[in-house]
Order: structure tokens, then C-alpha cells, then sequence
């Protein structure tokens, strides 16, 4: 064990691995998720959504779908725009970022295949349904701006054309001395252009919302499932012309979220519309299919870029382009902007470079909209770094993991500021690379691939090192005009009974968020783990918060968990001092009860001076404060992320007959500072390493010439399975935050961060004896063989 | 137009008059609030909605609620009262093999289908055994070793 820290306390939970106290409940099917809610007098909504990639609506003749049996009320965007104002997404610190208002339902054209332009309400999702089929929509199709490469070329459509062009955003940025080091004669410069599939989240539980609008106490309460409760309370009050404080919004349990279920979505803003409309319960619950094309998409780029490096293996430059196509609007509040520019901000980031240019060119198209999804950005930026430091490798005849080792940052190197202008505070690249190559048994590996090799078996070893933004401040939305809180509060509350009651801004969706800030309240307070209850997700009941996205949940809620419940044991052990006779510094409370801090001896109960101060108060001295509930927020001031590290390494087999990839291990190290449940943090990464296992090699959205979705049914989009996916071996390295006393810093995208690029590195070395190059995801047999040259 | 139907579920006889097209995942979810099934695609790829319907598994959502006629049908909620899924359940809980929660009544289904059919499968009959249903979350590594250690139990 390493010395006592702050968060270190005689009965901590802090590094335990403890079952989470809410999985008990899902494991027998006792989950409550939206669409397991009913309401008194509930309806049902189902969506007409448009069949065309980009078409004008001519006229639309609902008057079979009203006479319909069960329905309740079709509604048009003309009526609906009557209700619930368009919004437009765009953040003022995005300098440049463009976009058109976008409306609940699409008013006079549709501007993406599934966009939803007619509400059905009626008394069960079927008839609603049925009803939609009956609606008769004249149409008439447009040209549409699909293929993101053509969006800025004179001739291509301009889908808004107030807007001037398809251009929603554009940065460059420059640090450094890019030029000289590409123009350095004894360098050697490579280079290659990258595509990252279009692909979505699929959580396996659709979009939902209840939402339920109770004209008597002019309240709307939404249940939503959704990661960010707060933010959408503000949303949905702006829009619906309502008071934040007249709306709550509750997220009970989420079947999978990962970045998709943290934006606005028109159909779930109409849902709450109609539910004012009609003063009644309103669920819509999407299915898969309408999902594939409403939920917001991610990673559809194109990147041409360079590395310059001296023949000695000295990184000395990368310079990136990259290009992504957005769908017809950039997405509510969050934009459409960051992937792009999260591209520009990470390439490059393990590495110390003299020179560094990036650019990102963000288009409109006429395909779903994409926004952010699980590691926004990093995937991009990290098989693009990764993938240039291999072909550097290769080009100077250096092994891959010796150029990481010249160009990874310095672990003694920190605080630093990199050429993006990131600011690090303390990193571990190289202690996380040597731990890596001790676990896969590098050597041993590679001796292995060649014996392989040399009997025509072609296997790859890849290895991937990456940064992680996580804990991000207000310099992520809230400087940008977004009322998106980087902010959370948590409130512990001593009952008599000696429980403990603990309120928090931060949200679950299965990560573990609530087994983390009861192991941090337990310990905090002094209490067992089985006396501690959590609520999250109800923004009436739990303080202010962002709720749990960008990897914030144990960094900032689990920070401001820990204040709260360091507040509540001082709190308590003024109480008992005064009870006892006794200093509160000479007492401490362990397992339950106030104690002897210098002996352990129990003196008190919680249960016992609980039973006093809220039965008996009159036997306390009367000046004597009784608060047993503290309140306490947090947020990051120093740095405007924390930013982690770490390490992947993919090996694989590749058929050089069919090209179809076979996963034999991957691994993983990473950094997230203080390790509050190794366990969850382990499932984290090893999750987050599978999502970024199907986007390296199966999942894709791909659409005809003409914008419509060709994989819009798990029958055509690819998912991992079980049988296909390898095991995944987790290890850590711990550099707390110096900014909190918890220590903690996020890690529920470093998989997804890193495992894309391991993957391409590891196919690419095991092409290595045919020449054979691939770098556009998913890496599937078909681009296999073509890089083969066999078909 | 509504069909009469009498099936028992979870041990418990059910009569209840129901649309042809109704999907027997919706029924026991609409019709019984057996709300633990979950309709995770509606089109027989994630199963997420897999029942034990007369000894074999079966995914709610490819077959009508008129099939299961004079037919018995276990979901989660019954699974667990009647202790047949108590040993992976504890598994599942100690090594964390269920994050969002909402593939895991069918996982577990799956799970113990394949444990009645080979009670000690290595760990590629496993992922195998399992391949039927998708997991977002946890990767399946846990969920490998969960079904792994209640093997061994």
C-alpha cells in the first residue's frame, strides 16, 4: 500500500473493488427504464419521418390518419412550431460556427432521411403507427448534398442557403515551426490519408421520453432517458416557453447512453410539445429502426496528414487536414463543431513536437446529424497520430515501440503546455508504455509473429498511446453561451436510523456512478457501504449539475461527494463532542458510530445521535448546531481539462485469403489518477475498448449516392459480438489530480480513445510483408483485399 | 379483432383476449407488466427480449403472442423467484458483468441456456453460447467470466 492520502480514512472504500448497489435491482429485471413507465390517461406518439434525403414538403393530407382508430391528434410542424421554438446550435467560442434553426418538425422541407416532419398521438404506439401509414405526404424531392467531400464545390446544393454555403465551421490552427521541420532535408516526411466510418452509439435502449404536462400546477415533468437531466430542463423550459423551475426532468434507469443520449433531439422536444398540447401523459419511445437514422451519428472524416522525422527517430512535426461532414444542422447545444475540433486540439498530443499545424473543415450534408459520441474526437486523433508514429517507425527502420519511447512526453516533464495549446498537469506515457510492453510480453510477441510469418500466418502487433480530456470546466460549453453545467453538487443527509442519504448533480447509466459516490460518502463519513442510498437523475430532488458526460462523473461529482461528506462527519462530531463532553478533533467516526480517534474505542452510535438530535433536541445545549446534511459543489479552476493518459496494444491474425480480421488480445494501461473502484474502472475501459473495436472494423453507416441509409437495421449494421471480440487485459498507472483531494480524473473513453488505432497498426504490421496498407475504418475484408491487391 | 389466449407464465396460468400482431414481448410487457423483457431491435438480432418459452430459449420479439398457446413461458422476474438463475445472477453482480442493465434479463437467459447445455464450456463456447446477444456496455469480458466462475459454482 502506498501512504495515507487525503481520501485514505480507516474504513475507505476508495481502490475497493465492491459490487455496484444498483445492479442487484437490473439483474432481476427490476430496472425501471422510460419505456417500462405508465401514467393515468398516457398516449403514445409515432413519427412520420421523411423518406428523402432533402425534399420539399408539397402538402400533407392527415384526414384518414385522424379518423384512425385510438388516435388522439396528428400534428404538422406549422402547428408545432406553435408551440416549441426552433433552436439553432451554435457556441460563441466556435468562432465561425454557422447553422440554420431547426424545428421540432420539419415545417416546409426535410432535410435528412428520418428527419421527423408529422406526430401521430394516439392511444398505443401500434395505432399510432398505423395512423402514420395513412398520412398522405406530397413531396417533392431535391437535389441532395450527400457526399461531404463535394459540400464546398461550386455546383453542389447549398442546403441553407441564407447561410451562403455548406461550410458550418472552420479552424486552423499553427505551433510551433511546422515548415522548417518538413523542410529539414535530412528529414524524412510520410504520410497517408485516413478515413473514419460514420458510425452511432446503438445503445441497446432506444431514445425515450414520458413526458407528462400538468396544466393545474403548470409543471411539465419529463422522464427522460437522458445523461444530462439539467441541461435538458433548460431546454425544454426555453423552448416550450415554460420557467426552468417549472420543469423537472427525471432519468430513472438508461439502457446505454455513451454520448448519444445527451443532446436534443426534435422528436423527444415534440414529445414534451404535445404533451402541453394535450395536457396529457405523451411516451415516445424510438425503435431501432427509426433510431439508426434520428440518433445522432459521429466520426465521419476524412484526414490528409504528414509527420516529419529525423533519421535518428526525433518526431519533429505532424501537420493534419481534416475534413467531416455533419448532416443538414450542427445539434443542440452542443454542436457539431467539437469532433472536428477536438481533431485539431489532440493529434499529436502524446508526442513532443517542434511543429504542428491542424485544420478541420466542417460541411453540412443531407445524412443524419452527427454530434458527440463516446471519446468525441479522440478515435480520429489518435489513429491519425498513431498511424503516422508507425509509418515514421517504418520509414527510419525503427521498432514501433522504441519511437514512442524518443517522442513519448517526459513523465518528469509536467506541468506542460503542448503546441495545441493543451495544458498537461501531470502525465505518464512512458510508465504506461513500459507497463504495456511487460503485460503483452512484447518480445516474447513479436519472436512469435515472425516464427508466424514465416509459416504464412500473417499476425500484427499494434500499439496505440493516446491523451484523455476529461473533467472538463466551463471552457467546454459553458464559455461558449450553453447553459451546460460543469458545476455539481452533492448533498449527504445523516438520517436517524444512522444511514446516510446522498443527493447528486452527476448521472448513472450503468458506468457505476452511484457504487462510486457511495464508496466515496461511505468513506468519507465513516459509515458502511450498505448504509449508504443514492439518488441521481431527478432534477428537483439532486443539487445543480452538468450530469455525467466527457468522462466528469468521479472527478467532479465524485469531488464534490467527498467535500459533502467531510462536511457531515465534522458536522457529526461537533454534535457528539457535545454529547460526550468531548473535543470533536479528539473523536472520528468509523463503521457507523462516533469513535475515539485516538484508540477506536466506539463511543457512540450514529443511530443513537441521530435518535437525540431529531427526537430529542431538548436535551442538547440550545446553541448547539444541528445540521447533519451538508451541501457541497465542485468544479475544476486550474486547469480547463484534466487530461489522462495511456496505452493500448492490439495483436491480431489476418486471412490474407478472405481479409477478415481475427482478434486474438488486446490490452490496455491508462492513467485516470485515483482509482476509486479498480473493478468499474476496468469494465469502463474494457467497454470502451470494444466500442472502439466496432468502429475500427465493423460498424458503419453507409449511405447511397442519394443519402439514404443502407444499414439502418442491426441486420445490415454490424455490432461486436461476444464470439468475435478478444479478451481484454487492464492494468493502471495512478497520477492524481493535484486540483481535487480525491484525485480523480476520468476514464470512461480512454478505450474507445485508443483501441481504433492499435487495431489499424496491428493489421497494417501484419500486412507489412505485401506492402499492404489500410487506413480507412472499418477496416473490413473487402478494403483489406483491395489493399492486397486481390480484388 | 382480439384472440382469446390462456398460456402460464412464470408458473402462473394467464387467460387475456390479444391482437393477432401483438409480439409476445409486448404482451408480457403491456398486457402482464412483466417489464423485465426488454425490446432491444424488434427484429431478432440483439436479444435483449430472449424468454424460456416450453424448456427453450426463444426471442420475444419474432414470435406473435397467439403462438404461445397452452405454452410456458419463463421471463426474468419468474427466473429469479424461482432461484433457477440465482448462481449467475450472483456471478454477475460480483464480477460486474451487466452495466446499463438493459441487455441482461436476455444475457442471463442466454447464459443459462447455454449452461444446461454444456455445464462447463470453455471460454470460447462461451462467447459463443452467447453471440446471440448483444452487449454495449461491458465489452462481454465480464459477462465471459461471470458465466466462467458459475460454471464453476
Amino acid at each position: 500500500m502506498s501512504e495515507l492520502s487525503a481520501v485514505d480514512r480507516p474504513n475507505s472504500y476508495i481502490g475497493r473493488s465492491v459490487p455496484r448497489p444498483n445492479a442487484k435491482r437490473l439483474l432481476a429485471g427490476r430496472g425501471q427504464y422510460v419505456d417500462d413507465l405508465r401514467l393515468p390517461r398516457m398516449v403514445h406518439v409515432a413519427f412520420l419521418r421523411s423518406p428523402h434525403a432533402h425534399a420539399r414538403i408539397l402538402a400533407i393530407d392527415s384526414t384518414a390518419a385522424k379518423a384512425a382508430p385510438g388516435v388522439v391528434r396528428v400534428v404538422t410542424g406549422a402547428e408545432m412550431a406553435a408551440v416549441c421554438t426552433p433552436w439553432v446550435g451554435v457556441l460563441h467560442h466556435l468562432k465561425g460556427l454557422k447553422s440554420a434553426p431547426q424545428h421540432a418538425l420539419a415545417i416546409d422541407r426535410a432535410c435528412w432521411q428520418g428527419e421527423p416532419v408529422v406526430a401521430v398521438v394516439a392511444r398505443t404506439r401500434a395505432e399510432a403507427e398505423d395512423a402514420v401509414g395513412l398520412i398522405e405526404v406530397a413531396w417533392e424531392a431535391l437535389p441532395a448534398a450527400v457526399d461531404m467531400e463535394a459540400a464546398l464545390a461550386a455546383g453542389t446544393l447549398v442546403i441553407h442557403p441564407e447561410l451562403g454555403d455548406n461550410l458550418a465551421f472552420q479552424r486552423e490552427h499553427v505551433g510551433g515551426e511546422p515548415d522548417s521541420c518538413f523542410a529539414d532535408p535530412d528529414g524524412v516526411v510520410v504520410q497517408a490519408t485516413f478515413h473514419t466510418g460514420r458510425h452511432t452509439g446503438v445503445c441497446l435502449e432506444g431514445r425515450a421520453i414520458l413526458a407528462d404536462w400538468n396544466p393545474a400546477e403548470g409543471r411539465l415533468t419529463a422522464y427522460h432517458s437522458n445523461q444530462a437531466p439539467h441541461m435538458m430542463q433548460t431546454v425544454f423550459a426555453k423552448h416550450l416557453g415554460l420557467r426552468e423551475g417549472d420543469v423537472r426532468v427525471i432519468c430513472r434507469d438508461v439502457g446505454g447512453s455513451y454520448g448519444i443520449k445527451v443532446h436534443v433531439y426534435p422528436d423527444e422536444m415534440a414529445t414534451a410539445a404535445l404533451a402541453r398540447m394535450l395536457a396529457r401523459p405523451v411516451k415516445f419511445s424510438a425503435d431501432r429502426i427509426e433510431g439508426m437514422v434520428s440518433d445522432i451519428h459521429a466520426r465521419d472524416h476524412r484526414i490528409t496528414a504528414r509527420a516529419a522525422v529525423t533519421k535518428d527517430g526525433t518526431i519533429t512535426a505532424m501537420e493534419i487536414d481534416d475534413l467531416t461532414g455533419i448532416g443538414p444542422y450542427s445539434v443542440y447545444p452542443r454542436t457539431s463543431a467539437v469532433e472536428g475540433n477536438q481533431v485539431v486540439n489532440l493529434c499529436g498530443g502524446p508526442y513532443g513536437l517542434r511543429g504542428y499545424k491542424a485544420r478541420t473543415t466542417v460541411v453540412f450534408q443531407n445524412k443524419t446529424p452527427t454530434c458527440q459520441y463516446r471519446a468525441v474526437g479522440h478515435p480520429i486523433a489518435t489513429a491519425v497520430t498513431e498511424g503516422l508514429v508507425d509509418l515514421a517507425a517504418e520509414a527510419i527502420g525503427m521498432d514501433p515501440a522504441e519511437i514512442r519511447r524518443r517522442n513519448l512526453l517526459p513523465d518528469d516533464g509536467y506541468p506542460f503546455r503542448n503546441l495545441a495549446n493543451l495544458a498537461f498537469e501531470g502525465l505518464s506515457h512512458h510508465a504506461c508504455l513500459t507497463k504495456l510492453l511487460a503485460m503483452m510480453d512484447y518480445e516474447a510477441l513479436k519472436a512469435e509473429r515472425d516464427a508466424l510469418r514465416a509459416k504464412g500466418v500473417y499476425r500484427g502487433i499494434g500499439i496505440a498511446s493516446f491523451i484523455e480530456l476529461t473533467n472538463p470546466s466551463p471552457f467546454m460549453y459553458g464559455i461558449g453561451g450553453a447553459r451546460i453545467s460543469a458545476m455539481d453538487g452533492a448533498t449527504v443527509r445523516l438520517d436517524p436510523d444512522g444511514s446516510i442519504a446522498i443527493a447528486s448533480g452527476v448521472t448513472e447509466q450503468g458506468q457505476g456512478t452511484e457504487a462510486m459516490l457511495a464508496q466515496i460518502v461511505a468513506g468519507a463519513v465513516g459509515v458502511d457501504l450498505s448504509r449508504v442510498r443514492v439518488t441521481t437523475g431527478d432534477t428537483e430532488t439532486t443539487p445543480y449539475g452538468g450530469g455525467t458526460w466527457a468522462s466528469r462523473g468521479a472527478g467532479i461529482g465524485g469531488e464534490a461527494a467527498l467535500q459533502a461528506g467531510n462536511a457531515l462527519r465534522e458536522q457529526i462530531l461537533v454534535i457528539a463532542g457535545a454529547m460526550l463532553q468531548a473535543a470533536p478533533e479528539s473523536l472520528d467516526v468509523r463503521g457507523g458510530a462516533v469513535v475515539d480517534r485516538a484508540t477506536g474505542a466506539e463511543r457512540l452510535a450514529l443511530e443513537e445521535l441521530g435518535r437525540i438530535v431529531y427526537f430529542r433536541g431538548d436535551t442538547l445545549p440550545k446553541d448547539l448546531p444541528r445540521e447533519l446534511v451538508a451541501t457541497r459543489h465542485y468544479t475544476p479552476k486550474d486547469y480547463p481539462f484534466a487530461f489522462t493518459n495511456g496505452a493500448q496494444a492490439s495483436y491480431l491474425e489476418v486471412d490474407v485469403e478472405t481479409g477478415f480480421v481475427t482478434l486474438l488480445k488486446h490490452w490496455c494501461v491508462e492513467d485516470c489518477g485515483t482509482v476509486i473502484n479498480p473493478m468499474l474502472v476496468d469494465e469502463q475501459i474494457r467497454g470502451g475498448v470494444v466500442q472502439g473495436l466496432g468502429g475500427a472494423l465493423l460498424e458503419h453507416c453507409v449511405y447511397s449516392p442519394e443519402g439514404q441509409l443502407l444499414t439502418g437495421s442491426l441486420a445490415d449494421y454490424l455490432l461486436p459480438m461476444a464470439g468475435e471480440m478478444p479478451d481484454i487485459a487492464v492494468a493502471h498507472v495512478e497520477t492524481p489530480t493535484k486540483e481535487s483531494a480525491l484525485g480523480a480524473k476520468g476514464a470512461g473513453e480512454a478505450g474507445t480513445a485508443g483501441a481504433p488505432a492499435a487495431v489499424q497498426n496491428a493489421i497494417n504490421d501484419a500486412l507489412r510483408p505485401f506492402g499492404a496498407r489500410v487506413f480507412a475504418q472499418p477496416f473490413t475484408p473487402a478494403r483489406i483485399l483491395t489493399a492486397l491487391g486481390k480484388i | 379483432m382480439r384472440l382469446p389466449l390462456t398460456l402460464t407464465v412464470n408458473g402462473e396460468p394467464v387467460s387475456a383476449m390479444v391482437e393477432p400482431r401483438t409480439h409476445l414481448v409486448d404482451f408480457l410487457r403491456e398486457a402482464l407488466d412483466l417489464t423485465g423483457s426488454h425490446a432491444g431491435c424488434e427484429h431478432g438480432v440483439c436479444g435483449a427480449c430472449s424468454l424460456i418459452v416450453n424448456g427453450a430459449m426463444l426471442r420475444g420479439c419474432l414470435m406473435l403472442a397467439v403462438q404461445a398457446e397452452g405454452a410456458e413461458v419463463w421471463t426474468v422476474e419468474g427466473l429469479t423467484e424461482s432461484g433457477a438463475i440465482a448462481a449467475l445472477q450472483a456471478a454477475f453482480l460480483a464480477r460486474n458483468a451487466l452495466q446499463c442493465g438493459f441487455c441482461t434479463p436476455g444475457m442471463l437467459v442466454a447464459a443459462a441456456t447455454l449452461l444446461k447445455a454444456n455445464p462447463t464450456p470453455t471460454r470460447e463456447e462461451i462467447r459463443e453460447g452467447i453471440s446471440g446477444n448483444y452487449c454495449r456496455c461491458t465489452g462481454y469480458h465480464a459477462i465471459v467470466d461471470a458465466i466462467e466462475e458459475a460454471s464453476r459454482a
